[in-house]
């Protein structure tokens, strides 16, 4: 703690420095990775606001532009709406279920039992499988000719079902599927967070006579808050921009019931050649990503402030 | 007391042990998938009586999964050090000169980390095919380089502030060092912790790179291992057994280095999830 304080108070000493070192920016020191970022991000995020004003094709030389037809096309498309409920509800459902799940892993893999880092360690491996692998996997396990769910309903003589075909199961089994692949993620920030709670709060709720879960309540529940807050807001924006899990179980079908935004404008933009609408999808995407993340972090952030 | 302690243990044991076997299950399919006949219709959940290890040398080689590995293994490991070199670089003069320019530049960098570089599909496209570099390996390591240098940056400069004493640097600067000198010689190795937690994250999300390279690599000598699987996919759709050994062939490498350097991937991917 010692060595932290003096370092931050050089910090604060060293920050009245002089004028001429501290206007020495060092800038050419940056420069390729601005570059890099400008080129491949910045220029093309711009360069879509312009795409999304015109009826571009995606290959010919000419366009027009049509001014906001495409974003006036795009409220009244009901496949928009279809496809931002799916993008919420795979952003949002894997959040609530990671989050739950993940904390109840986190509470029973933080007690002193056998197999418990064996159990940690198969619980995270599917976080560093490729997403798109993760899924085909699955799809062995749902998959309506030959998978072992219909093995099993066949074996207890019912009928077999096409699980993936079927467009309100489906979108709850990608949310599934992406739970079932990222729950470690949430379970080891959780174990973290457990970890560096002082055991002196719980010996003083004992002394009290405070039951388990009234010490959940009181003293777990408010210290995981910046966990909480962390888990919250990288699962919704993974969950957000979800895209291989979704090619590899049911590729967006049957027709659009599947879709989320990032396949949508693949869709768009390379099966149908509507260019143009793919970027107003685009702008509409990082839109609501940008809103739903930054509030989420600004929320949570409060929360843990009041806690 | 201890009775009831001992018991308790044992239940929340066997608990913790069936929820490892539940999360099992999508490898135990995938192997006895992967290890069946083409003309064996039993149950996924036996094992065949027959193991047909041909699937896997068949798998391998009509996917062509080890010109997939060699094009992975190039583009992620030229991406990993880029992303270590150029950020490094540009987390210096941000973490130690914080002019209103510099300021600037970290918040600019800061606010393209919460926007998916895909929502710029269409016209990142377009780029790519003005500037010639369609089915390159060279685009995909820009493209990734690209969308995890943010990350990178953010990660440097908060343990350059954190963590490395300033006096070092200024100690060094009294006795002559030049920027550049006091840069390589003495706060990068002092980086360590944070490289090794950059280099498994950027490693890990580039190996796995689905999204940038089903657009961008499509030629056949080009491909990496997430594309070819996909379009082994679609080609063998009947022939479930050869995608499941194809899939765990692709998963392998990973699976092992993970189970190797369980404890730095932990440590480097969380650090990289605390970025919020």
């Amino acid at each position: 703690m010692i060595e932290l304080d003096k370092t931050r108070n050089i910090q604060m000493i060293t920050s009245k420095k002089p004028k001429k070192q501290r206007t020495s920016s060092l800038w050419w020191m940056y420069l390729p990775a601005l570059l890099a970022v400008t080129f491949f991000i910045l220029y093309p995020f711009f360069n879509g606001l312009k795409i999304s004003f015109t009826n571009w094709n995606g290959f010919s030389q000419s366009y027009g532009f049509v001014g906001f037809k495409q974003y006036s096309r795009m409220f009244s498309d009901s496949n928009t709406w279809l496809v931002v409920k799916n993008t919420l509800l795979y952003g949002l459902g894997s959040t609530l279920f990671q989050n739950i799940i993940g904390l109840a892993y986190a509470l029973l893999l933080n007690q002193s039992i056998k197999v418990r880092s064996l159990t940690r360690t198969i619980i995270y491996l599917p976080v560093i499988i490729s997403p798109l692998i993760m899924g085909y996997i699955w799809y062995f396990f749902f998959a309506y000719q030959g998978g072992a769910l219909n093995d099993i309903l066949v074996f207890l003589g019912l009928e077999k079902i096409n699980a993936l075909g079927d467009p309100t199961l489906n979108v709850w089994l990608i949310v599934f599927v992406n739970t079932f692949q990222f729950v470690g993620i949430a379970m080891i920030i959780y174990l973290a967070g457990l970890q560096s709670i002082s055991k002196d709060y719980y010996e003083a709720a004992e002394i009290d006579g405070a039951t388990g879960f009234q010490k959940f309540i009181k003293i777990t529940f408010p210290l995981l808050m910046p966990s909480i807050t962390i888990n919250m807001v990288i699962n919704i924006i993974g969950g957000l921009k979800l895209f291989d899990v979704i090619i590899a179980l049911t590729g967006g079908g049957p027709g659009y019931a599947s879709q989320s935004m990032s396949t949508f404008m693949y869709d768009l933009y390379f099966n149908r050649q509507d260019a143009g609408y793919a970027a107003t999808q685009g702008i509409l995407m990082a839109a609501i990503i940008l809103i739903i993340s930054l509030s989420a972090l600004i929320y949570f952030k409060r929360k843990e402030v009041e806690a | 007391m201890d009775y009831m302690n001992k018991r308790k243990k044992a239940v929340l044991s066997f608990v913790a042990l069936l929820i490892a076997l539940f999360h099992l299950i999508p490898f135990y399919i995938l192997l006895t998938t992967s290890l069946k006949e083409r003309g064996d219709f039993s149950s996924k959940w036996t094992f065949p009586t027959e193991i047909a290890f041909g699937n896997f040398k068949e798998a391998w080689e009509s996917a062509n999964l080890g010109g997939a590995f060699f094009n992975t293994s190039i583009i992620t490991f030229i991406s990993a050090v880029l992303l270590i070199f150029v950020g490094s670089l540009a987390a210096y003069p941000l973490a130690r000169r914080q002019t209103k320019v510099n300021k600037f530049i970290f918040m600019l960098f800061i606010s393209i980390m919460v926007i998916p570089p895909l929502t710029a599909l269409v016209p990142l496209y377009q780029l790519v095919v003005d500037i010639g570099m369609m089915n390159t390996r060279q685009i995909a390591i820009f493209n990734n380089v690209a969308a995890y240098l943010p990350l990178t940056i953010f990660l440097y400069v908060g343990f350059i502030r954190s963590t490395i004493p300033l006096e070092l640097e200024e100690a060094a600067r009294l006795d002559g060092a030049s920027t550049m000198g006091i840069f390589f010689k003495i706060v990068f190795p002092l980086l360590k912790p944070v490289t090794s937690s950059i280099l498994i994250i950027s490693c890990v999300y580039i190996w796995n790179d689905y999204q940038f390279a089903i657009f961008f690599l499509q030629a056949e000598e080009v491909k990496t291992i997430p594309v070819v699987l996909s379009s082994f996919f679609g080609e063998n759709a009947n022939r479930m057994n050869l995608v499941a050994a194809a899939a765990i062939m692709a998963v392998l490498p990973m699976v092992i280095l993970f189970l190797i350097l369980q404890k730095h991937f932990v440590k480097g991917l969380s650090s990289g999830a605390m970025k919020g």
